[in-house]
């Protein structure tokens, strides 16, 4: 860390990234399953509603930490999940709006009651809504002759009873977010799911209240959940790549509040940890977004990319392997001026591909100059090339007989489709293809199927 | 930070009332008798009206929280606005201000719409993740303002909360100006809005830019936002969007006058939510502009002539009793039939239907108030002249419905009582004459004859379906 | 794959048949890049009563917004009353499924009638005695003048299918697409739609009907045109409907073209001759 920043301190600084940590992989469990329910922004709602239960509890015990001010909250969250279904229920009040009614009336109602309760408590509405994760290792205990921040212990058992509440109500909670109709005919108790689901976050909103403030718990709930799911497509391990996520977010969160700054040339020493926690996160979702192996931009781009590159290395096959065919017997040249590809008039994009895929295509071995002067430009195929045209044209042909016989697509329309179906190498699409087609030898226009 | 923050907000508490708060100075806030209280109040209903109106549309475009998302991405862009005024040395000046949040908010509104289409992530989590992490980022320029000192940052941190006692004239010819704007984009373009919420693909079978329209609602929520921040802040302002918009859906079912009773709720609730926070110190203006508008939500909720619980709940009743009572007449009359006695016990009728014995009472008493029916002694009851009147008409509505079943539904003769049980209820005169129409000639005065044998009608253990407790 | 295919297919414009009402000429439409509706090519004459049918999952409804240009294709070109859909948007009429709108919405039957007249009233002007006439005479042409007033949600569901069918007769089109207008409704609403599809088609105009019903297809239709994720067949109701087109278009789903067009959205190639 020190090399990253000049003056790093473990004994605070270490402590802040621990404590950011601790809540994120709290947030991570209920917010996994947010997600895959598709109610993020009951999480939101959650985060801004449980100011009044945090308040009530506050102002009942007199204190900032211990049971109350959780029990507040969770009471606080769970009413406002099951007003929002009430309001939908029986008022048939749309979902967002539902929320919205609930979760801005109860954050008014929190505020109200910070304010009256005026000067005589030391609790602002501020501090709940950004946190103040900067003050948090200057408060501490000593447990077993070592001096750790207040907030830790506490977090950790928050942490263990979600995490345990999630272990042993994995089962449950995975058919209850999934399939409720399902669940509740078994006897899944769905709703008690949801209510479940709804503790764990208000219980995460309060320990957020403690680093990130209750408005950003959102960020931690929601994002590490969201980059999660664009890398894995399963619940399992998208709740601990959630969690890791959330730690990560946690360094580089605290780490860009100390450096950017310095960067940017500002004079500003104490930039919000939290707030550059949210940031961070929501740069990590934009990563994945970009990045994910399924469905991320850049991969996708590069396999299309990729994909373009070999259909034009394999329609040049294509076309020296017909132009031998053609010309078996006539004894002509068998080979292609690249010039000769060009009858639609190509782009420059599509002439540039085709000049690459006939370098590629040399050095591996498939073509060669059939010139005597040898030229890029004037290839043939060599015994290797004809093998790996063969196959393709087979391919061709089996896609042909298939779409003329099952899918019964006009003659006019086969070489098209195929064309595009060629390319398709999934060895269990082949497969069944080679079955559909078996029987026959000739493709629907009477040309020969060479043999794969 | 928290000290800085904390005496912020302890500024930002105090409310119209300052701080001599008698029964003659909230008379005085009351009636308006303050130039500054009219402003203010003034600012505060035309901000509320604007919300209304804009909001019916988000709400009715399943974009309800879209406000939220809007309201929450203000505050980087008007950190990152007083940061740059600062920098250039330039004076403070709302407008500046507004202008960082709305082109803030604005690319909130398109990076929700860019990272649903290339992320394949749902609505709630796009929505969730770009208010955190402009709202992450507006902490962050936050924490700078307040650490590189100067001063007026007091100034931003009520745009958090707001602050609507500190509004000014020139703030309420910002909001008139910024609501009038979206005021006449919606009343122009109220039909292709109509269309848009309804159906969106029939919009664009019309040739109508689905998309450009869906910006166009979405700067209306940037700019009500806007003028929003000043009374009730970025937090808070997408209860302006959403409550009255909600509320007066349990109103009326026409458009047009959502859209009205929208805004007049949101009016009201920000006068209302201004003039209380003056009865006292402490209730922050913004906070009680909320739970004022919530009040006027639950009064609609409960209340609301179209889908409000009550009135939905008296339908209920009423319907109920009127089955009850319909039912009660014709078993009546279908008891005589069948014993030739007009004098008929409960035992009797309740072999004729299934009904609970506590209902049935309940009916009688009913039909006795009403004067149809007459209680002879402690068991037995008679129809009166009245009853007699009526229980016909019913018997001969019911039985023209069970033979126009037999006749064109091609219903059995077994199921055609049953299931004229259920429509009898629903006729209207219009109805019973088109009815009659079609039957012709079977149509005489009396009640036509029961097209299946009375006996069979409701067999012991047959299932409850016929009874008289549906609805 | 956008260009590779150009030297082999010369640049020759389409041959639509400027006569027909609706022309589709190699078109392939593809969600998320995978292709569920592969090579589609047929011609509809004008003045008649069509039925789209095929089963789940065929595509029909996939081609009605293909047609309006709601779904984007990747290939092909589609001429609708022999011009580019831009140039005719205002002599198309549609009937979205019942399903897609949400009928809570507070509007009349009236005002839902209304819409389809925005576009001949224009941007920035209201809807007028005159038009509300209109929307009138549509209501009653279906029988439900006397629901002109009530809240949508407050009609049955054949009602409903209804108020949307006036909502496309005041269009006035002289092409119409509707989706699935016979689902779930009521006997006397069949009998009531046939009807206005029938006058409408005697009054010269062309009819597309996504249809789901084999029973009542030959009765009411008088053109077919049978899918199953490609044509099977299209033409005259007496020529195309043959034992063996059913069975093409009935018998059992194209698994190999399914799994060749999920292989295609996965590899990310689904957008060809773009």
């Amino acid at each position: 860390m020190t090399m990253f920043v000049s003056d790093w301190q473990w004994g605070y600084d270490g402590w802040i990234v621990v404590i950011t940590a601790l809540v994120a992989m709290t947030c991570a469990i209920p917010g996994s399953f947010l997600l895959v329910r598709r109610q993020s922004m009951l999480g939101d709602a959650v985060s801004h509603a449980v100011l009044p239960g945090i308040a009530i509890g506050f102002l009942v015990s007199g204190t900032r930490d211990g049971g109350w001010m959780l029990a507040g909250a969770i009471v606080a969250g769970l009413a406002t999940a099951m007003l929002t279904q009430v309001l939908r229920r029986v008022g048939g009040v749309d979902r967002g709006a539902a929320l919205g009614v609930v979760f801005t009336t109860l954050f008014a109602l929190g505020l109200v009651l910070i304010v009256q309760a005026g000067d005589s408590v030391d609790l602002d509405p501020s501090c709940v809504l950004y946190g103040q994760v900067e003050l948090a290792p200057l408060d501490v205990v000593v447990v077993r002759g070592i001096e750790v921040p207040r907030a830790v212990p506490w977090l950790l058992g928050v942490l263990a009873v979600t995490f345990l509440s999630v272990q042993v109500l994995w089962k449950e909670l995975l058919v209850a977010s999934f399939d409720p109709a399902t669940a509740a005919a078994q006897g899944g108790r769905p709703n008690l799911m949801q209510q479940v689901l709804m503790v764990l976050v208000a219980a995460g909103c309060v320990v957020a209240f403690e680093a990130v403030g209750s408005i950003l718990v959102v960020s931690l709930l929601v994002a590490p959940a969201a980059a999660a799911r664009l890398v894995t497509n399963r619940l399992r391990p998208m709740m601990f790549i959630a969690m890791s996520i959330g730690v990560v977010a946690a360094v580089g969160g605290h780490l860009s509040a100390l450096t950017v700054p310095g960067w940017l040339a500002l004079e500003t020493t104490d930039v919000s940890t939290s707030g550059s926690t949210a940031v961070f996160a929501t740069l990590l979702v934009i990563l994945a977004v970009l990045a994910s192996p399924q469905q991320g931009l850049l991969f996708g781009t590069f396999r299309r990319l990729a994909l373009r590159f070999r259909i034009a290395e394999e329609d040049l096959l294509g076309v020296l392997y017909r132009r031998e065919v053609e010309s078996r017997g006539l004894g002509q040249p068998t080979g292609v001026h690249l010039s000769e590809l060009g009858g639609g008039g190509p782009g420059l994009a599509f002439r540039g591909m085709m000049r690459l895929a006939a370098i590629r295509l040399r050095w591996a071995g498939y073509v060669t100059p059939f010139r005597l002067i040898p030229h890029p430009d004037q290839i043939k195929l060599t015994e290797a090339g004809r093998v790996r045209a063969t196959v393709l044209i087979r391919r061709h042909r089996l896609w042909e007989l298939y779409l003329a016989g099952a899918a019964a697509i006009p003659l006019d329309h086969l070489h098209a489709t195929a064309m595009d179906l060629e390319h398709l190498a999934q060895p269990d699409l082949l497969a069944s293809l080679e079955a559909e087609a078996a029987k026959s030898v000739h493709d629907p226009q009477g040309r020969e199927i060479p043999r794969g | 930070m928290s000290d800085g923050i904390a005496t912020i907000f302890a500024m930002g508490t105090p409310s119209l009332a300052v701080a001599s708060t008698g029964g003659e100075d909230f008379l005085r806030i009351l009636l308006l008798q303050d130039f500054n209280t009219r402003v203010v109040v003034a600012g505060a209903m035309l901000l509320g009206a604007v919300g209304g109106v804009v909001g019916t549309f988000l709400l009715l475009r399943r974009r309800a929280l879209m406000g939220d998302v809007m309201g929450h991405a203000m505050l980087p862009g008007v950190a990152a606005a007083f940061l740059a005024v600062q920098a250039l040395g330039l004076e403070r000046s709302l407008p500046v201000l507004l202008l960082g949040g709305g082109i803030a908010a604005t690319l909130a509104g398109l990076a929700v719409i860019g990272l649903r289409r290339v992320s394949q992530l749902d609505d709630d989590a796009t929505m969730a993740i770009v208010l955190s992490g402009f709202f992450g980022l507006g902490v962050v320029l936050l924490s700078v303002v307040q650490s590189s000192g100067g001063g007026g940052q007091a100034g931003l941190e009520d745009f958090v909360f707001g602050k609507t006692a500190s509004m000014v004239t020139s703030d309420v010819v910002v909001i008139a100006i910024g609501g009038l704007l979206v005021l006449s984009v919606a009343v122009l373009f109220f039909k292709e809005f109509r269309l848009l919420c309804f159906d969106d693909a029939f919009a664009a079978s019309l040739g109508r830019p689905v998309m450009g329209l869906d910006l166009l609602l979405l700067s209306m929520t940037v700019v009500t936002a806007l003028v929003g921040l000043q009374a009730v802040g970025l937090i808070l302002v997408v209860a302006l969007l959403v409550i009255p918009a909600a509320a007066a859906r349990f109103l009326t079912d026409d458009l047009r006058w959502t859209v009205a009773f929208s805004s007049l709720i949101g009016a009201v609730g920000c006068w209302l939510g201004v003039t209380l926070s003056a009865a006292a110190p402490g209730l922050p203006a913004g906070a009680m502009i909320v739970l004022a508008t919530a009040g006027l939500f639950v009064v609609a909720l409960f209340t609301g002539p179209k889908r409000g619980l009550l009135p939905r709940w008296w339908l209920g009743r009423s319907l109920r009793r009127a089955v009850g009572r319909d039912h009660l007449l014709r078993s009546m009359l279908e008891c005589r039939e069948v014993t030739g006695n007009g004098e008929i016990t409960a035992a009797e009728l309740m072999m004729n239907r299934s009904w609970s014995r506590g209902g049935l009472s309940g009916l009688l008493r009913v039909a006795r108030r009403a004067g149809e029916m007459i209680q002879i002694d402690r068991d037995r009851w008679r129809l009166t002249d009245r009853g007699e009147i009526e229980a016909a008409a019913m018997v001969r509505n019911h039985r023209l419905w069970e033979h126009y079943l037999l006749e064109y539904a091609h219903l059995a003769p077994s199921h055609v009582d049953r299931a004229a049980d259920r429509i009898e209820h629903v006729l209207d005169p219009v109805l019973v004459r088109r009815l009659e129409t079609e039957l012709g000639a079977l149509v005489d005065a009396g009640p036509p004859a029961s097209p299946h044998p009375l006996a069979d009608e409701t067999p012991p253990g047959d299932d409850v379906v016929a009874g008289g407790n549906e609805s | 794959m956008p260009v590779h295919h150009r030297h082999r297919n010369p640049p020759i414009g389409p041959e639509h048949d400027p006569q027909a009402a609706l022309s589709i000429h190699d078109v392939t439409v593809a969600y998320h890049r995978r292709p569920v509706l592969w090579d589609l090519d047929l011609d509809i004459p004008r003045g008649v009563l069509a039925a789209v049918v095929g089963p789940n999952g065929a595509g029909k409804s996939t081609m009605i917004k293909a047609c309006l240009d709601l779904v984007p294709r990747v290939s092909g070109s589609i001429r609708l009353l022999g011009d580019e859909l831009a140039a005719v948007q205002g002599r198309i009429g549609y009937v979205p499924q019942r399903e897609t709108v949400d009928w809570d919405f507070p509007v009349s039957a009236l005002d839902v009638v209304c819409m389809g007249l925005y576009r001949k009233i224009g941007w920035f002007r209201s809807v007028r005695r005159r038009h509300r006439n209109a929307a009138m005479e549509a209501l009653d042409r279906v029988g439900l003048a006397d629901f002109a007033g009530r809240q949508i949600s407050r009609l049955s569901g054949g009602q409903q299918q209804r108020v949307f069918l006036a909502r496309a007769l005041v269009q006035e089109a002289d092409l119409y697409f509707m989706d699935e207008p016979f689902a779930s409704v009521d006997a006397a609403t069949e009998e009531a739609i046939l009807e206005v599809l029938r006058s409408l088609r005697d009054a010269g105009r062309t009819v597309i009907v996504v249809h789901h019903d084999l029973q009542t297809t030959r009765d009411y239709f008088d053109w077919l045109v049978l899918l199953n994720t490609r044509l099977v067949a299209a033409g005259s109701i007496e020529e195309t409907w043959t034992p063996e087109n059913l069975r093409a278009t009935y018998g059992g789903r194209l698994t190999l073209l399914e799994a060749a067009g999920w292989a295609m959205g996965t590899a990310g190639s689904g957008q060809r001759r773009s």
